[in-house]
């Protein structure tokens, strides 16, 4: 058991906010600072798209010990989080995973994919992955 | 008593929201709709946007929007069932994608043809010969130059946009012989996109 924070944020492909979340320890002083550093990670992600067709672009940047990794969906939907230590393949499978339940999410004709995502059963499956992979 | 049942309503609502995330994305076994079935959707929808439209072009606007809903959806679902998933952002490789697995999927048979337009750089067609969805529309004469196919171009539209290539993708019903439902659909990549291609090109 880690005691370390993880930022994650998907941000929709027209940039609007589709969900964030905290897992682990939480500093209350850096929260907001999360999600900026994530955002502002943003511009390299789009410099990174181009490169090469891999879904997982592992880690775009790094602020002090952080480090911002970042996962694209087909649909330039973007997977972000923020992490302290590397860990490549579990954030892997925990992005795949996620990437799947946003498909799913996808799926119901009356879900719009630039508006944020509000499912609690959503919510509680992404903290379970949290769980499963990261803490 | 009615706000208890209108409570109980709403937790049985969510119960079965939960199961969206329970099912899975696998091909199905049966996964074929019947053409009647759906033919006769897609004759209400035109009928229905008709009432609600001052126009040839609206309709069309109309019914590619309706297009590009479904479009996204199909996407990002045929891109997770490939056995590498990946991204595209290649014009050329979206559009091979488009005409061979996107068009198995939804059509079970794949697009007739893919060409490039000699006089502008920027233009591609996707070619149709006998799309089944448009089999049950008749066009009447004071409306010729409508096309149905405007729903496809949406769904296009949708999956290029997807693939960061924006396009303008319009349908064109052109009947050859034998082939009276002959629709090509016509994408006219942004500006942006075909320097970005030139772009990758040289640097490749």
């Amino acid at each position: 058991m880690s005691a370390t924070t993880y930022y994650f944020a998907i941000v929709g492909s027209a940039d609007s906010p589709l969900y964030e979340a905290d897992f682990g320890v939480q500093r209350t002083e850096n929260k907001h600072l999360h999600q900026f550093v994530v955002h502002a990670a943003l511009d390299l992600v789009e410099d990174a798209l181009f490169a090469n067709t891999a879904c997982y672009l592992k880690a775009v940047d790094s602020y002090n010990d952080w480090i911002v990794s970042a996962y694209v969906t087909p649909s330039n939907v973007r997977l972000m989080l923020l992490h302290e230590v590397k860990s490549e393949e579990a954030i892997r499978s925990f992005f795949v995973d996620c990437h799947e339940l946003f498909v799913k999410t996808l799926m119901n004709p009356f879900y719009d994919p630039s508006t944020p995502i509000q499912s609690q059963a959503f919510d509680t499956k992404v903290h379970s992955l949290a769980k499963k992979y990261l803490l | 008593m009615q706000a208890s049942n209108l409570l109980k309503l709403d937790t049985r609502a969510s119960k079965r929201s939960n199961m969206l995330l329970e099912q899975s994305l696998a091909k199905p076994r049966r996964d074929k709709v019947s053409l009647g079935a759906f033919a006769f959707l897609f004759a209400e929808i035109i009928r229905y946007s008709q009432n609600r439209v001052l126009g040839i072009q609206d309709l069309e606007a109309k019914l590619n929007e309706l297009g590009k809903r479904v479009g996204v959806r199909v996407f990002e679902l045929l891109m997770w069932r490939e056995k590498n998933v990946h991204r595209e952002t290649r014009v050329l490789p979206t559009l091979m994608f488009i005409n061979t697995v996107v068009w198995r999927a939804l059509f079970d048979k794949q697009a007739d043809s893919l060409g490039h337009s000699t006089e502008n750089d920027d233009e591609y067609m996707i070619t149709d010969n006998e799309p089944s969805i448009l089999k049950y529309i008749s066009v009447p004469k004071e409306m010729a130059s409508f096309s149905p196919g405007a729903f496809l171009a949406g769904v296009v539209e949708a999956i290029v946009e997807g693939c960061q290539c924006p396009a303008r993708v319009t349908s064109h019903l052109v009947p050859a012989d034998g082939m009276p439902l002959k629709t090509v659909i016509l994408l006219k990549f942004s500006q942006e996109v075909m320097e970005r291609e030139k772009r990758l090109e040289t640097t490749k």
